[in-house]
Formats: structure tokens, sequence, C-alpha cells
């Protein structure tokens, strides 16, 4: 077991853990944080994605002793984000989601490329959500809400 | 499914020991105490995926991604030095200095997906060798030396004759790469790059690297997804050198001569020989 202290959505957490145990395992299972979800567990899929001191990472792939002294955010930690509003909005309207796996990570890829400016066009868009799996929609509606949620947020802030 | 494993979590990765030094001699001396059992982690964009799918189980794991030396970045008048530890996205979006005037920008942007960019780094790409990856093949053709620091103290190897065969190199059971250094591209140095693979992000392939640099008299056209270490095109890099304009002859020269050594079947030849092609009429547009 080692000692960790981390910040998850702004609560700071100490905690011991089997060095084997990776970031997914230790949201989902020692702080019930659920909706980051486990598909395929070796960084194909995309649907364990979270933020990681602010940068989108795979949570499958990062041993929670690893993060030690680091800065996580889940799904559940973005209350008041406004580029995520938007995209929860987006996402309702346009039905982009069915069985909602995949959901929790396309927001918060979504998210990040807008941050970066790289939701400019639809082709953009598929591209940037390569590395997330959709087995239900058949991502068009999924494009077209991070299109809306991302024509949103440049009107809000048209220099972010 | 092993019978240990039945009713088990079966995608975990084994049971293991963890340490994150506070140097670089420190890991070096860690290494080589626990020598074959210990596998150095940076990112762990692979090793833990390998490690979830049991493919790797080492015994003890040497955490050296928050080593700060490993993070650095020089610059001189020749060449850019490249800190192993740091990240593809860090490259993608121009954060150190760019010796390959938009190559490597280019090649860290097409690397798997920008969640793996942010965590995997330069000198882990290079220590795995993975046949199909970007950095082997792209810092070949550019004529980088990796800087290696061992027990013995520290040495450098040429990018070409580092990967000497899949997941194969020729780094020491002590050695820890400690940074990348890459000879900047003259002012009128250009470069083509292409990768082949069916879905935005996936390993190459195919991938094709050409360098053209007349004032520095190098110029180098490199294969990488090529069933073993990088592939460099000699009569094709021969041709780009003497300004040659028209590719064909000399890419399928080379490619006869590697096909035996490389066990291509005919369509991998044809994504190669469509890949090398495009990428030396791009330096020639």
């Amino acid at each position: 077991m080692t000692a960790i202290r981390v910040q998850i959505n702004g609560a700071p957490v100490a905690d011991d853990v089997p060095p084997r145990l990776s970031l997914a395992d230790f949201l989902r299972e020692r702080r019930n944080l659920t909706g980051t979800h486990l598909g395929c567990e070796h960084g194909v899929c995309g649907a364990c994605m979270v933020l990681l001191d602010g940068a989108p990472a795979r949570s499958c792939l990062m041993l929670a002793v690893a993060c030690d002294e680091r800065e996580i955010t889940t799904i559940e930690g973005f209350a008041g984000d406004p580029i995520i509003g938007a995209l929860r909005r987006g996402f309702h309207q346009h039905h982009a989601l069915q069985c909602g796996y995949c959901t929790p990570a396309m927001l918060i890829t979504a998210r990040d490329l807008i941050l970066r400016q790289r939701a400019g066009s639809e082709r953009e868009i598929r591209e940037g959500l390569a590395g997330n799996i959709c087995r239900c929609t058949g991502y068009t509606n999924i494009v077209t809400a991070i299109a809306e949620a991302a024509k949103e947020i440049g009107k809000e802030a048209p220099n972010a | 499914m092993a019978a240990w494993l039945v009713g088990k979590s079966r995608m975990k990765a084994p049971a293991v020991d963890y340490v994150r030094p506070r140097s670089l001699a420190e890991a070096v001396g860690l290494l080589a105490q626990h020598r074959g059992e210990a596998r150095v982690i940076a990112g762990g964009q692979s090793l833990v995926a390998m490690m979830n799918l049991r493919v790797a189980a080492p015994g003890l794991l040497i955490d050296i991604s928050r080593l700060p030396e490993l993070h650095s970045v020089s610059e001189d008048t020749d060449a850019v030095s490249i800190g192993a530890c740091v990240t593809h996205a860090a490259i993608e979006d121009g954060q150190v200095a760019d010796p390959s005037r938009g190559l490597m920008p280019k090649a860290a942007a097409g690397l798997a997906y920008r969640a793996i960019r942010t965590r995997g780094t330069i000198g882990g790409s290079l220590a795995l060798s993975d046949p199909a990856a970007e950095w082997p093949a792209v810092l070949t053709a550019l004529d980088a030396e990796v800087m290696v620091c061992g027990l013995g103290g520290r040495r450098s190897i040429k990018c070409a004759e580092f990967a000497t065969g899949v997941f194969e190199t020729v780094l020491a059971a002590d050695e820890i790469i400690e940074r990348v250094r890459i000879p900047k591209l003259s002012a009128d140095g250009r470069w083509g790059y292409l990768k082949l693979c069916r879905k935005v992000g996936e390993f190459a392939s195919a991938l094709a690297v050409a360098v053209a640099d007349h004032t520095r008299g190098r110029s180098r056209v490199v294969l990488g997804a090529a069933n073993g270490a990088p592939l460099v095109l000699d009569q094709t890099s021969q041709l780009l050198s003497n300004g040659g304009r028209d590719p064909r002859n000399a890419v399928a020269a080379d490619l006869d001569r590697a096909a035996a050594d490389r066990h291509f079947d005919e369509f991998q030849r044809d994504l190669h020989g469509v890949a090398a092609r495009r990428a030396v009429q791009q330096v020639l547009q």
C-alpha cells in the first residue's frame, strides 16, 4: 500500500492504494464516482476519460499511485462549467446518446476540443472524437450537438 | 483464459511495487539493482495497457515522470535537446522549441488520441520502439541522437542505430533515455510526412518520412511500420540528395531489397510504396 493525496473535483482526498490500482478503479471503487466508465481497459475506447491537472487523460492507463499530488476532475466535477452546460443542452436537444455509456467521456473530450478551438468544423470534431467509441448513435447526433455547443460558446466569448 | 484468472478481474494489472526516485542517478541505480524485474514508467500509455492485458508483469515500477532533468529542453545553434519525459502534446502544441520546421508537431498531432498525447512521452516511445510508432521513424529521418544514462555513465546513440527490431533496442538493462538531441533543419530544409491508417489516431499501417536538407547535405527517407526497426530507404534518400524528381524506381528498388528481410506481403509493399512516394513528392513540391 502506498499513501497518496489527491484533489478530486476540488476536494482533498488521502488514501492508501496498492500500486496496481488504476485511477479509474480508484475513482469508481474507492470514491464511488461511477460516472467514469470502463470499457476496454487498454486505452482504446475512451470511456474512462477524466481531467488530470486540467488535461484529458485515460484513467484506465493511469495508476492511482502515480497521481499523487495531482488534481483530478471527473464528470461529477463540472457543475457550473459553462462549456459542459452548453454540451449537456446540445446532447439533450439532439438526442446525442442512447445507452449513455460513452457520454461522460464524450462531454469531457468535447469540452477539451472547444477549449483548444478544435471544434470548428464537422471534420475537426470527428477527428477529435476518434479516441472515443460510441456503439449506439453512429456519432452523427454527437457531432451536431458539439458543433452547436461550440457555436454557442463562441458567441458568448468570441475571443476565447 | 488461464484457470487462475477465471472469476477474477481479467483486465487488471498484476501486483507490482512502485517507487518514485528523486534523481536520474537514483533511478538508474534502482534499475540496475532490480535488473530484469523492474521497468521504467513515464507516461505509462503503453506499459499500463500491457500490464492490464497481462502482457507485461514487472515486479517494480520506477516512475521517472517527475524528474525535472527529463523535462528540460535546451537549444544551441545546431540542435534542440528534448527531455525524455516531454509529452507528445507539448510537442504538438509548440510548447517546446521545434528543430524540424513543423515536422515534429505534425507527427505528434496524429499520434494516438489527445488523452494519450497528454501523458505519453517522446522517450517512452523510443524506449518501447513499437515498429508502428511515429517517433522512431521521424527521429531517424531527422538524424537525431538518443542520449542515455546508465551505471557506467552517459552515451549517445544515433537514432538510426537505436532500434534493432520489433520492440528491441540497444538500450542496456541499466540504461534510461535522458533526452533526444535533434539537429535543426536549415531554413531551406524541407520534409514530407505520410501516415496511412484506417482510423485517425490508430497505429500506422504505413508511415513514411522524407527530409531533405541540401544546405547541410543531409537527406533521408525512412519508413515506419515496417515490421522492424525504422527502414532507411538508401536509394530514395540518395535520389533526394541528388535533386532527383521521380522517386518511383528508387522506392521500388529499396522495397525490393528490404522485402524478404521484412516479410512484406504484396499489400503492405504497395502501402509502403505509396507512402514513400507521396512523402518524397511533398518534399519536391
